[in-house]
């Protein structure tokens, strides 16, 4: 079969770049994986969000923001073309921040980062009492001192996000082949050719967007990137009236009123399994924000295991020895989604990639280790 | 709708909406909601609809109700109990007092 791009990977990142090639008019056919994959695209606490990010490495702020303000143009595409609602909102978000101490570590890691980047501050530090006005229905917990209120963070579902994303490829005349892992990927006559079982694909371009399967993939095409999962874990209550009119790192209410609570850092390997001992560890958290938290029931626990790179930033390169071979790799893919769909989506079609994603490219993880 | 297809004795008493109802030792809250005239136990939170114990199993979470004062529980994985109160629950609860 023949096209113009071959996808690896049908997450949220796959997923986003496909609809910004077919929207540029490429013939793009989506190759993803089996059910029983590891899909953080369907593990996601659903955050579009931008505060306190990049703090080690500000072009990952600058990066985030482009994508933050092209979202609301990439969701009005998005669903108009595909019809329906995912729930996204861009009203801020808050960190709580538990103690004096902790809100003032708060301001100066926030004011670090402004100091890097300059230009019009993009967050405020709000005090229990402002944060009180913002959430009159809320009561908040004895320790919450504060919380930052970062202007321009916003949420979206994140599974209504991924299915009308699929579905813009397919409107838009792109295939998605479910149940179809990209084996191998060689190079014949010029044409990449991505073998699963005894199915052949050829194309010009291809993208790895493979979430964790993406190392052994990119290895083939000359791409070294090291991964490792991390695993997260997020709370579900039953669905309550409105009670959170912005999410919270850690709490947000969603559109159909339950409320998500996580999240957890944790690297225990490929094991997506739960733990009560995270369950309480999260509530309890959660209570201290929102002691009236603890009136709900907890419908659902899940898992999902993040993409993580040794810094923990994307990586967006083309292949120096395959040239038309991308790889396309985040923990942050809902955040990322505009960005991809545009930024990264032209660069595929133009067939390089723009400056501005230089310092993302894995050639950063090489470094010799010191004698 | 539903009936026993025994005599029961109905030895203990429950209140559901406030209505006082004698049923049996050992049965579920679902099963006592299926015997009421009105057969439904809580609406949903997202359209309102009516909905009535379905599963009987504790898997379909459509028997939800407030009992004693504890919202969304499974009716059909609660036994009665002499003295309980049960609510038909309406739509989405509130912490909002």
């Amino acid at each position: 079969m023949q096209t113009d791009v071959i996808v690896i990977g049908a997450g949220t990142v796959g997923a986003a770049i496909a609809y910004g090639l077919v929207d540029r008019g490429l013939r793009v056919i989506v190759l993803d994986g089996s059910d029983t994959d590891h899909r953080a695209a369907r593990a996601n606490f659903g955050l579009v969000w931008l505060q306190g990010k990049g703090v080690t490495m500000p072009e990952y702020h600058t990066l985030t923001r482009r994508s933050v303000d092209l979202w609301p143009g990439f969701h009005d595409q998005l669903t108009r073309l595909v019809g329906g609602w995912i729930d996204y909102e861009r009203n801020g978000g808050l960190a709580f921040c538990l103690g004096e101490t902790a809100f003032d570590e708060r301001r100066h890691e926030l004011q670090r980062l402004h100091t890097m980047l300059g230009g019009d501050p993009d967050w405020e530090m709000l005090d229990r009492a402002a944060l009180r006005k913002l959430l009159p229905k809320v009561e908040l917990g004895p320790e919450v001192a504060g919380a930052s209120f970062g202007h321009h963070d916003g949420h979206v579902n994140p599974l209504k996000l991924l299915a009308s994303l699929h579905e813009a490829v397919r409107r838009l005349g792109g295939t998605i082949r479910p149940n179809t892992p990209a084996q191998t990927i060689t190079v014949q006559d010029g044409t990449f050719v991505v073998a699963s079982g005894d199915e052949r694909f050829e194309a010009g371009r291809v993208v790895v967007s493979a979430g964790l399967g993406s190392a052994v993939l990119a290895r083939q095409v000359g791409v070294e990137v090291p991964l490792r999962p991390q695993r997260g874990q997020i709370l579900v209550t039953e669905r309550i009236e409105p009670l959170l009119p912005l999410p919270a790192s850690g709490l947000r209410q969603t559109a159909e009123g339950t409320l998500m609570i996580g999240v957890t850092q944790e690297e225990t390997g490929y094991d997506a399994g739960t733990t009560a001992e995270a369950a309480a560890r999260m509530s309890r958290d959660a209570l201290r924000k929102v002691p009236r938290l603890g009136e709900l029931r907890m419908v659902r626990q899940w898992a999902g295991l993040r993409v993580m790179t040794p810094d923990g930033f994307p990586v967006y390169a083309q292949s120096p020895s395959h040239p038309g071979a991308f790889v396309a790799l985040c923990h942050s893919g809902v955040t990322l989604a505009g960005l991809h769909a545009d930024v990264v989506a032209d660069a595929v079609a133009a067939g390089s990639l723009p400056a501005s994603l230089d310092m993302f490219h894995p050639g950063r993880f090489d470094v010799p280790h010191a004698a | 709708m539903f009936h026993t297809l025994h005599d029961a004795a109905h030895a203990v008493t429950i209140h559901i909406d406030g209505v006082p109802i004698a049923v049996e030792a050992g049965e579920t809250v679902a099963a006592v909601l299926l015997r009421q005239p009105e057969v439904w136990s809580r609406t949903t939170p997202v359209s309102g609809a009516r909905r009535a114990p379905y599963c009987m199993m504790g898997v379909c979470f459509d028997c939800l109700a407030e009992i004693d004062g504890v919202s969304s529980v499974q009716t059909c994985l609660t036994a009665v109990c002499d003295g309980m109160v049960v609510r038909r629950q309406l739509g989405r609860r509130s912490l909002v007092r």
